[in-house]
């Protein structure tokens, strides 16, 4: 698979602390057994109420269509290990998210799915989701062979990322099947070593 | 960094190898998986025409979407049946042992792997659920993790993983009668918050841990990952040994003993390095009861509830999103607050225990006339043994409804689910918006004796009151 070196395109902002990945996508819609339709349900029941009426929110306001950043705050994706929902991010058209952190089996999701999940502080996180909310045309570009968010006519922020994750991202290794089949041999071995799989023979006295 | 804990111990003798992302290459020893996040990774290896490299070494069950009133098929729900016959065409095709109805072994996976031995001391476990880390109070390191690596663990038996730092978190001293575990691990998230385990795994260490039964342990590392750590263990013991005996896929007694040999060496060394290390005392603790929308937002049950203007700016505007939802308000007991269902149930909180004590409680009184309340045996097995005791009688004497095993009301994937705005009084393990299954449903959070209390009372009571 081929790397991510760069992704260019319009912010959408989700404020706040500790948002789950319940309210990222209800539990109702994880009983489909296909990820196909994930994408009508990001923040399904902060976007409509019972009777289907939209509510207020960034993914139902027209001028952040399109958009394909996401910015969040602290601890975002945290709960439920449920892949739905990343693929309710990516399938909606978000390709990379920018926070201040993230749970870490979404994160870990997310980059298995060659999604990017980077970290600013609080404070360039702040002025990043003021600067979108106030104008959603901005073009926001993530560099990350320079680990930099650029923003145009703005001064450019430096961005971490996990080290490993940043690897599968800008290496294109995410999909890590074949990676890991490619060590079959070692797996064997392992096995074979392991007291559990093995009658506990090696504690025998 | 850490060292001879026991979190060391089991991942080095897991490693395969290094990989080129800079991550580890881990064998798991015991894959678990269930409906609702396997069919997609079957469908991945089949489009791949790969193949299952250890299919023995994962076992299937159903939980999630089961109806726990009436069971039989095909469910009325077209999805659940979808999901159900999806998950039978896999384990047939693959030749994956299913712990199913037939079986009379069915469960919810985090009480049914324990409860059948296979959840054993040195192990590394994975499940496409986060309350994976339940399988910690073995002493094994059990991953929750998503359906793209449930493909990976299908077809290689490994995940690739970044290492943990390791907190130990001590606790001595006695808990007071009324305590119980599920209060332990609520104030240690309350104390820690929902997000200070990240990138940790947990320790559970002192005399608070020691002297808990294995279903209590349970229950605390069940909601590590509330804690934000994706991990949580409790060394193994004389308790852990003495649990597994016996049980269908433990260790054969004539291997048992061995077996005893190698689950000591896993054990966290007496000299461990921690990366951080908390201490409380039992004394600390009373019971604890959710007021919000994290499981970081409690309060002791004698206490008030917090007033938002004290805290942080972050903590703050959660606290005031959380207000709103729950029609509380600051600075008001949470002793009295009415509630509209009570659910006994989940991974967290439905073992026979949990049902013992709940029962202790309701035994010869009578559920409030407004209130609905339901326990959910957490298996087949729990239901029977419950049923055996008499515990099934006493429930529906006092007006519980009594119902087969599953994941129930703890996500509302089946038809047990909050109607409106309803304030449910809950053994489950997460309060958030909408997690009951109506977006303007409420949950407060606590041990199952309250549940049982608060069903009675037809409000949030406390159940100190009641050994006294």
């Amino acid at each position: 698979m081929k790397g991510i070196t760069q992704l260019t395109g319009r912010g959408i902002s989700i404020e706040g602390n500790d948002i789950d990945t319940d309210r990222i996508i209800p539990a109702r819609y994880l009983k489909e057994i296909t990820f196909s339709n994930m994408g009508k349900y990001p923040f399904f029941d902060e976007r409509f109420d019972a009777h289907g009426n939209s509510k207020n929110h960034p993914f139902n306001e027209a001028r952040f269509q399109g958009a394909s950043i996401l910015i969040v705050n602290k601890n975002f994706g945290c709960g439920s290990s449920r892949e739905h929902a990343p693929q309710a991010l990516m399938r909606f058209g978000i390709q990379a998210i920018v926070g201040e952190s993230f749970a870490e089996i979404f994160a870990g999701n997310c980059t298995m799915l060659g999604m990017p999940v980077v970290t600013l502080l609080e404070s360039e996180i702040q002025q990043i989701q003021k600067k979108v909310q106030d104008n959603p045309q901005i073009q926001l570009t993530l560099d990350f062979l320079q680990k930099k968010l650029l923003m145009e006519h703005q001064p450019w922020f430096e961005f971490q990322m996990h080290p490993s994750r940043y690897q599968a991202i800008v290496h294109g290794t995410w999909d890590s099947t074949g990676l890991l089949l490619g060590n079959l041999d070692k797996i064997k071995q392992v096995a074979q070593q392991l007291p559990y799989l093995n009658h506990f023979q090696m504690f025998k006295t | 960094m850490a060292q001879n804990t026991l979190y060391n111990k089991v991942w080095n003798a897991h490693v395969v190898d290094r990989l080129p992302t800079g991550q580890d290459q881990l064998f798991i020893g015991l894959h678990l998986i269930h409906e609702v996040t396997s069919p997609q990774a079957f469908d991945m290896i089949s489009e791949k025409n790969m193949s299952i490299l250890f299919p023995q070494r994962t076992f299937a069950t159903v939980d999630h979407i089961v109806p726990t009133t009436q069971q039989t098929r095909p469910f009325q729900d077209d999805q659940a049946e979808a999901m159900m016959g999806a998950i039978e065409k896999n384990v047939k095709k693959y030749g994956i042992q299913f712990l199913n109805f037939e079986s009379g072994l069915q469960g919810i996976v985090h009480v049914i792997g324990p409860e059948l031995g296979l959840t054993q001391p040195g192990l590394t476990i994975a499940c496409g659920d986060s309350h994976t880390s339940t399988h910690g109070a073995f002493g094994t390191l059990a991953f929750g993790i998503g359906t793209t690596q449930v493909r990976d663990v299908l077809a290689t038996q490994c995940l690739a993983m970044d290492p943990l730092k390791v907190r130990k978190i001590e606790i001595n001293g006695k808990l007071s009668k009324g305590v119980f575990a599920k209060d332990v691990t609520l104030f240690v998230i309350q104390k820690l918050t929902v997000k200070g385990g990240l990138g940790y795994a947990y320790e559970y260490a002192g005399e608070v841990f020691s002297s808990m039964n294995m279903e209590e342990r349970m229950t605390v590392c069940n909601m590590a990952i509330e804690g934000g750590a994706r991990v949580g263990y409790v060394n193994p013991d004389t308790t852990t040994f003495q649990y597994l005996k016996n049980r269908k896929f433990a260790p054969p007694s004539n291997e048992f003993d061995q077996a005893i040999k190698y689950w000591k060496t896993v054990a966290s060394d007496l000299t461990a390095q921690y990366d951080d290390q908390v201490q409380w005392h039992a004394s600390e603790i009373s019971p604890v009861v959710t007021w919000g929308i994290t499981p970081g937002q409690s309060v002791g049950v004698s206490d008030r509830l917090p007033d938002p203007s004290e805290m942080s700016p972050e903590d703050k505007k959660l606290a005031e999103l959380a207000y709103r939802h729950m029609k509380l308000s600051p600075r008001h007991p949470i002793l009295g607050t009415p509630i509209d269902v009570a659910f006994v149930g989940s991974c967290t909180n439905s073992r026979i225990s949990d049902l013992r004590e709940a029962a202790q409680i309701v035994r010869g009184r009578k559920v409030s006339k407004k209130v609905k309340a339901f326990v959910v045996p957490g298996s087949q097995q729990i239901k029977k043994q419950a049923e055996q005791e008499g515990l099934n009688h006493i429930f529906m004497e006092a007006g519980f409804e009594w119902r087969h095993a599953g994941c129930s009301m703890c996500l509302a994937m089946n038809p047990d689910k909050l109607q409106g705005d309803q304030i449910a009084a809950s053994s489950s393990n997460r309060n958030f918006i909408g997690r009951q299954g109506s977006q303007e449903g409420r949950t407060l959070l606590m041990s199952p004796a309250m549940v049982a209390l608060a069903a009675i009372e037809g409000q949030i009571r406390d159940v100190r009151e009641v050994y006294q």
